[in-house]
């Protein structure tokens, strides 16, 4: 069925009522997260008792609003920092391995690629618990033999980043490398031919031309990082970022204060995205 | 072509080996390590399969690895099930405008962190929460009804967080097919049913393997959705290794758990990709 081909009107309605349904469906928990945010009551549930502000704003040990609550701010600086270092690790080697395949031949290059896809596929436990053996092992063996105790290689920040960076860098480099693909290397060969040097051509013509892809990859690996839960889990020692923070005080049993910082969440990632959307109208233009 | 240097390609080729090897394989080749040994005595370990034979003697572990895979499955049928006819809808009855809104419509939600939209769920389905005292409102049940720690709420939470990689892939795909096609299918006497089986089903193939593997596989790895919709007898496989890790200390049971539940994954995606004759790149690029 297409709209050049007739159908019953009937069947036309169900149809469309279905994709109401839909839609529905899609957006009513985050509707109920974002207006319960506003909810004057203890429990982020009906009935409704009126509008407040205070789980924005209160300070009271009863209704401790997020810009009071000092563990809830300093989660999001830590998530914050995590997401920084995951960002401007993976976008370097996102960048690296997309020159090296889009620009190289060489052999088991094929193999090499789909090794590189490998962390996708991998689940995020898996791939964070495979971590936490690896680095204790080295940590134990420096303890054993060097009477040396690394602290960085235990559960924590660094750890964090590390098991985030390991899967975020592959869909980094899917990102540049689909925009690398894309460029004209006349533009290159045209620099090259009016005498420019190598790292001229990159700094003038490559990289610029790679820039939205580099913002866009940016954007999206701080906002998994931000927002990754399952890696994270088995790498976080006391620090514990938001959503590690979040999910303990989710299952102490919640006051709409989790609600605000939902809300808070969902705005700026809906602006983030936004942007990157933008970026990306901007690249194709 | 201009031609590189060598020393570019070695200077390219070493921040993507040591990412790749220390990050990813190592780590991977050590965790097997692990899940083959056992503790002889204190600091002492030998070679062993013990880890492998505790979880298939144990029902506890087998069943809940099998009910993962099981409600893995269904997960990705329901998904496909419902996105469907939504990326139908949206790839061939909209155009312009409408269309472009509805596709990032449908992206919006997975913009937010999973644990939003887990919690979403919770107080919707919750026994103090909006759908219990909808019913109640209208006079469908006398008193709070619990929908929240069931087979059921998971489910729900499953297909909600999988919807996007379903719906993206069939939408890419369904665009590709020209509505001249299916006109031809009609103006040949086909009627609705006949021209979905025999024309768009067929085309639409290689996107509806590529969202089945990458749903079912996120939904086989999934650990928050089952933790927090389904309550303590959620029993999902990764909860199972979580606390074999954490809170057991077991760390060579807990190995081999791992190393089962990467088997399964890739096994399944072998056998999807094998059925539909595609490559693991070219299913992760659309």
């Amino acid at each position: 069925m297409i709209p050049s081909i007739s159908q019953p009107a009937s069947l036309r309605w169900t149809y469309r009522a279905y994709i109401l349904m839909f839609y529905i469906f899609l957006i009513a928990p985050l509707a109920v997260v974002a207006t319960f945010a506003f909810n004057d009551s203890l429990f982020p549930s009906l009935p409704w008792n009126g509008f407040t502000l205070d789980w924005f704003t209160g300070d009271t040990p009863q209704r401790l609003g997020v810009f009071s609550d000092s563990a809830m701010l300093e989660s999001v600086g830590v998530s914050a920092f995590i997401a920084f270092f995951v960002t401007a690790l993976s976008l370097f080697v996102a960048t690296t391995n997309a020159f090296l395949f889009e620009r190289y031949d060489f052999r088991f290059k094929e193999f090499l690629y789909m090794l590189m896809l490998l962390p996708l596929v991998i689940p995020g436990v898996i791939l964070g618990i495979s971590i936490l053996i690896s680095s204790n092992s080295i940590a134990n063996h420096m303890d054993e033999v060097f009477n040396l105790e690394i602290e960085f290689l235990r559960p924590g920040l660094v750890l964090v980043i590390l098991g985030q960076f390991a899967f975020i860098t592959t869909i980094a480099t899917m990102v540049i490398g689909a925009r690398l693909r894309k460029m004209d290397r006349s533009l290159e060969e045209a620099a090259y031919n009016l005498g420019a040097s190598k790292t001229a051509v990159l700094r003038t013509i490559t990289l610029p031309y790679l820039r939205p892809a580099m913002v866009g990859a940016g954007i999206v690996a701080f906002l998994m990082s931000f927002e990754n839960f399952n890696t994270t889990l088995m790498l976080t020692s006391s620090d514990s970022p938001l959503t590690i923070t979040m999910f303990d005080r989710l299952r102490e049993g919640s006051t709409p204060e989790l609600n605000a910082v939902s809300l808070l969440l969902m705005i700026v990632s809906g602006m983030l995205a936004l942007l990157s959307v933008l970026v990306q109208k901007k690249e194709d233009a | 072509m201009k031609q590189h240097s060598p020393i570019f390609f070695w200077l390219l080729l070493a921040p993507f080996a040591l990412w790749l090897i220390l990050l990813v394989i190592i780590p991977h080749f050590d965790m097997l390590g692990i899940a083959l040994r056992e503790q002889t005595a204190p600091r002492q370990y030998a070679f062993s399969f013990k880890n492998f034979s505790e979880f298939f003697t144990e029902p506890l572990y087998w069943r809940t690895f099998m009910r993962t895979a099981v409600m893995s499955i269904m997960a990705t049928a329901l998904t496909l099930l419902i996105a469907f006819p939504v990326s139908y809808y949206i790839a061939k009855m909209l155009r312009g405008r409408p269309k472009s809104f509805l596709f990032l419509l449908c992206l919006i939600p997975f913009w937010v962190s999973e644990l939003v939209r887990t919690y979403g769920w919770m107080i919707l389905l919750r026994e103090t929460g909006v759908i219990s005292n909808g019913l109640q409102w209208a006079g469908l049940v006398s008193g709070p009804v619990e929908l929240l720690y069931n087979d059921a709420a998971i489910m729900v939470g499953l297909v909600y967080t999988s919807m996007l990689f379903m719906v993206v892939p069939l939408v890419t795909v369904l665009e590709s097919l020209d509505d001249d096609i299916i006109e031809a299918s009609y103006d040949l006497g086909g009627n609705m049913w006949t021209t979905m089986r025999n024309i768009v089903i067929p085309h639409a193939m290689p996107g509806i393997v590529s969202g089945c593997i990458i749903v079912f596989m996120m939904t086989l790895g999934n650990y928050l959705t089952p933790n927090l919709l389904g309550g303590k007898d959620s029993l999902w496989f990764t909860e199972q290794i979580y606390t074999q890790f954490i809170t057991r200390f077991n760390w060579e049971l807990g190995s081999a758990f791992g190393i089962l539940l990467l088997l399964l994954s890739s096994l399944i995606v072998w056998l999807g990709l094998k059925l539909s004759k595609q490559t693991l790149t070219s299913t992760m690029a659309s």
